[in-house]
């Protein structure tokens, strides 16, 4: 039985590295054909040896013995199950398990992570504890004629103790949960706290938009039904408090400050998610959505923990939102605060001339040409 | 036709002239349009495989897309067509198959395939009736759900593709047509198909409901029912009160679709374009559809729970461990699922105080999911097990159950669920927990009942081969995926190839893919197994895993009535395996305590004070002659 699945894996790893059909525009029916053959003569293969196992079943029944003791065989099976998957876990936990996220990037993440190692601590002794139970009692107690089974049909202590102990360890996953989420989840400034800095981010099939506020720190309202090609996100200008929102293109962020990102969608459902910060909330049409968070690790720096010089931080989309969802990412800069402001003053306005022409307002210094390639790149 | 009208029909006439009677059926009352539970259940088995192996033929086209981003496979346009072109899947197309997988998988193999089956097939036979209490009622609600499967088969044959909103279909994107392709007539479809399964769903539930409590032979009361019954039972029950909110909230959609209404939509610029939606919410079809969507997978799950309880027991030659404890978790598994599911939702932007409650409400749910874990291994401890596919398979479901499962209590928080949510991590748990739990369940099913169904026994060879590959596929296909999640990388990415950062993923796909088709491969052992062994199978014993339950006591070539003579009474809770002092190493439940007095226990007499003192002057008249000897 085990060979058979082994020559079967054995010939599914080749198929794969022999790669398919080749890249010819043509259906390829000889490689379909081989693929088929391949398929049939396992099937073969497995007849054969099950024809084989039948005529020495019966030649042992011949002989007067009994036939095969399947029992045992998947006991054995079992056994083998057992020890092959707990190194499989161990392997895919050691070589899979490193190519996981790395440390969290702001101050709630670590807490996150915290929570996280806890809980895969308890439940990793549970699901090792658990299945080799399993498979040890299938082992352990395999079918045998001589035997009878142990007459249990209850043990109140003992179905005690197993119901409390997981609703312990649970109440205490749970009210830390609680109290972890609870705080992430605080959007508001607290009072004596600094303001955090406003970034609006909006989604829309496919990309994302993103707005700072200028000067005065606050961000100007905004109204779907102001949505035209110049103002994409609606921004509403008879409000002062727009005229120096800025556009940009990289979400810049400042390390160690606190940032409240405004979160909004204009079509459909998407999700703002930043995983090497721990950020993820939807953005939802008609339902403007926030996540506060300080960020804590540099770009840079984690370029050097990573020892990549590639890495970039960056905000995609986790909610299905239709056929470009796969690709709809944002680089997110986390620089210090010198970087910042430098990069900040070099960012434009939002209110860009095409706007201001659209809106009737006095034409800007800028010539238009400029400002109209601007646009038309952002499209 | 009456309840009753069945009844009588079936005891008079099976008692004066025997059975002759039903050979005069015509082929299409008997095959097609039949009221007879078993044949019915035959006919939800048969759909729900057939969807199954369509649904997983859907999986292996996504899985090659995954793993050979950049490949172009002739073939694929020759079948495809236009969903393909130059070779490749398209990427609306992609999410057509991912959504369509999805929806046949959970409602149309694992509702209707599973509880459709099984509880058509065992509540009579094993609570000792001649029918279901509407016969009737239960071939619509066959006829509704085949029908509803044509629907959601036929929105591959439009312009523009089946639905591909994800089988959740979350407005705006399943409400605007032109937000996505699949938005269009597909989503119309899919629609239509949800809205005659429900219908299909609630015609069943009520049925299995009415006939577990109206309709039990003599003796059968509820604490005698096998964990079968009272898993399909409150599977029933829970499917009654939840899908009428999804159809609530399809209706809605509808309405939003076609008719202008707005009541999931609000300030929507599609395309630069301003819709005419106002004061609607997205959020709020999210709470409909999760209202269903949670009990949905409990509804899943708990008919295989049931079914491997029954199995481990019966091939374990021992008693299920804590009978009482497994109705009550399962009690409390019915009632918790309808308070649990906002966890679908901590990251929607829904207040964060009642994310918090939701997740009290859902780590708490873990609790009697433990309990039955624990009774299983309970069950097997000294046991005295035979490994028989379906018992395989019952193990395996507990396997996955235990994997799956406790990733579960990592998304059920919340805080942890920030990072987490709609990553392949929650594409492993579910598919662990819910997916191969509830299918290795549903085999489990079939193997163990095929005598029953077909009067024929299927070849256990080929059973072990069908068991481990489709066991060490599945951990192969969904165990790297966890760590695939903690990586960040979210579901329903048609392509890991634009961001530097998931490429590396790419050899865990391939080989997830290569796993995926091996074990798809394997389920050609077990159709093969099904369909030849219908025809060519060794022919049936009555009993042929010696198992206490009525179904058993039926014969082996079915009747319209299920017994010849009387309906049977039952004495005994359906797990007397392996009692001490009893001849065999099982006492069927028809077997009154009479006969078995060197076997009785004072605990088999708790409410029943005439028979322990019976109990008592036997064992003293034993004990009296041992003293003489």
């Amino acid at each position: 039985m085990l060979l058979g699945t082994n020559l079967l894996m054995a010939q599914t790893e080749a198929t794969a590295n022999t790669g398919g059909q080749p890249d010819a525009p043509q259906v390829d029916w000889t490689g379909v054909a081989y693929y088929l053959l391949l398929f049939f003569l396992v099937c073969l293969g497995v007849a054969v040896i099950g024809k084989i196992l039948k005529i020495y079943d019966l030649t042992l029944k011949i002989q007067g013995k009994k036939g095969m003791k399947w029992n045992t065989v998947m006991a054995v099976v079992c056994l083998v199950f057992l020890i092959a998957g707990l190194y499989g876990a161990y392997w895919s936990f050691t070589v899979q398990g490193s190519m996981t996220l790395p440390e969290a990037a702001s101050v709630h993440g670590v807490k996150i992570d915290e929570m996280f190692t806890v809980t895969t601590v308890l439940t990793m002794i549970v699901f090792f504890v658990t299945q080799i139970l399993l498979f040890g009692f299938l082992f352990q107690y395999r079918h045998s004629d001589k035997r009878r089974a142990h007459f249990l049909p209850h043990n109140n202590t003992i179905e005690k103790i197993w119901t409390i102990a997981p609703a312990i360890v649970l109440t205490i996953l749970v009210v830390f949960g609680f109290f972890t989420w609870q705080k992430i989840m605080d959007n508001t400034d607290a009072k004596g706290e600094p303001a955090s800095i406003n970034v609006d981010i909006t989604g829309h099939q496919f990309a994302w938009e993103l707005r700072y506020p200028g000067k005065d720190g606050k961000l100007g309202p905004k109204d779907f039904r102001l949505v035209t090609a110049a103002n994409k996100l609606g921004v509403n200008f008879k409000k002062r408090s727009s005229f120096d929102d800025l556009q940009v293109d990289t979400m810049y962020l400042p390390v160690n400050k606190s940032v409240r990102l405004n979160i909004q969608a204009l079509d459909v459902i998407h999700s703002v998610y930043m995983p090497h910060f721990r950020v993820q909330l939807n953005a939802v049409p008609g339902l403007p959505t926030f996540f506060k968070f300080t960020p804590t690790i540099t770009t840079a720096q984690m370029r050097t923990q990573l020892d990549d010089p590639k890495f970039e931080y960056l905000v995609y989309c986790n909610k299905i939102c239709g056929g470009g969802h796969y690709n709809m990412q944002k680089v997110v800069r986390v620089v210090t605060e010198a970087e910042y402001q430098a990069w900040l003053s070099r960012q434009k306005p939002y209110l860009s001339d095409a706007l201001r022409k659209e809106l009737h307002f006095a034409a800007a210094d800028q010539p238009k040409k400029e400002s109209q390639n601007r646009l038309a790149l952002n499209n | 036709m009456s309840t009753l009208a069945v009844h009588d029909h079936g005891v008079a006439h099976h008692d004066d002239h025997g059975h002759e009677h039903h050979h005069n059926q015509s082929f299409l009352s008997k095959y097609v349009f039949s009221m007879d539970h078993k044949m019915i259940a035959k006919q939800f088995l048969i759909t729900g495989i057939t969807m199954a192996v369509i649904a997983m033929i859907l999986s292996i086209l996504f899985r090659i897309q995954l793993a050979y981003p950049e490949k172009t496979f002739p073939l694929l346009t020759t079948l495809l067509g236009r969903f393909a072109p130059n070779g490749r899947i398209s990427a609306d197309f992609y999410l057509s198959l991912v959504t369509i997988h999805g929806t046949i998988m959970v409602f149309f193999v694992l509702t209707a395939g599973l509880s459709g089956t099984f509880a058509n097939l065992l509540i009579p036979l094993q609570v000792g009736a001649r029918d279901m209490a509407s016969p009737f009622m239960n071939m619509l609600s066959y006829w509704f759900f085949f029908l509803a499967s044509v629907v959601m088969l036929s929105s591959f044959l439009v312009q523009k593709g089946p639905a591909s909103g994800g089988w959740t279909i979350y407005p705006p994107l399943s409400a605007l047509p032109k937000a996505m392709p699949g938005s269009g007539e597909g989503m119309t479809l899919w629609l239509i198909s949800m809205v005659m399964f429900v219908a299909s769903s609630l015609m069943g539930g009520i049925n299995y409901v009415s006939t577990v409590l109206n309709m039990r032979t003599k003796g059968m009361d509820l604490w005698k029912m096998p964990l079968t019954i009272w898993a399909l039972f409150l599977t029933a029950i829970l499917g009654i009160l939840a899908f009428p909110v999804l159809v609530a909230g399809v209706v809605l959609l509808i309405f939003d679709r076609s008719f202008g209404t707005s009541f999931y939509l609000s300030d929507i610029v599609l395309n630069g374009v301003q819709q005419p939606y106002e004061g609607g919410s997205p959020i709020l079809f999210q709470h409909l559809f999760w209202f269903l969507g949670h009990p949905e997978v409990y509804i899943v799950i708990m008919p295989a729970m049931g079914i491997s309880s029954e199995i481990m027991s019966v091939n374990s030659r021992k008693p299920i461990f804590g009978y009482h404890a497994m109705v009550y978790s399962l009690i409390g598994i019915t009632v918790l699922s309808f308070i649990v599911w906002g966890h679908h939702m901590f990251v929607t932007g829904m207040n964060p105080f009642l994310g918090g409650v939701f997740m009290i409400t859902t780590l708490i749910i873990a609790v009697p999911s433990a309990v039955k874990t624990f009774n299983w291994l309970a069950t097997l401890w000294r046991g005295n097990i035979r490994f028989t596919p379906a018992m395989l398979f019952a193990i395996g479901m507990v396997s996955f159950f235990i994997s799956g499962g406790l990733t579960g209590i990592f998304l059920g928080n919340a805080a942890l669920d920030i990072n987490l949510h709609d990553t392949y991590f929650v594409v492993a748990h579910f598919h662990l927990v819910m997916g191969s739990a509830a299918i290795f369940g549903m085999l489990a099913g079939v193997y163990h009942w095929f005598p029953k169904m077909f009067g024929k026994m299927m070849d256990e060879k080929l059973g072990y081969l069908h068991f481990w590959l489709t066991f060490i596929g599945a951990y192969l296909v969904f165990f790297p995926m966890h760590f695939m999640g903690l990586d960040g990388v979210p579901r329903r990415y048609y392509a890991f190839t634009e961001f530097v950062s998931m490429q590396r993923w790419l050899t865990v796909n391939t080989f997830i893919t290569w796993a995926a088709i091996m074990a798809a491969c394997a389920q050609v052992a077990f159709l093969y197994n099904f369909i030849s062994s219908i025809f060519i199978g060794k022919k049936a014993t009555q009993n042929p895993w010696e198992a206490n339950t009525l179904e058993w006591t039926t014969p082996v070539e079915h009747l319209h009535g299920n017994w010849p003579g009387e309906i049977p009474t039952v004495y005994r809770w359906p797990y007397d395996y392996s009692k001490p002092g009893a001849e065999e190493d099982y006492i069927p439940q028809t077997v009154p305590f009479s006969q078995t007095m060197s076997s009785n226990l004072p605990h088999d007499f708790e409410d029943n004070p005439k028979g322990l003192e019976e109990l008592n002057k036997f064992n003293s008249t034993l004990k009296a002659n041992e003293q003489v000897k």
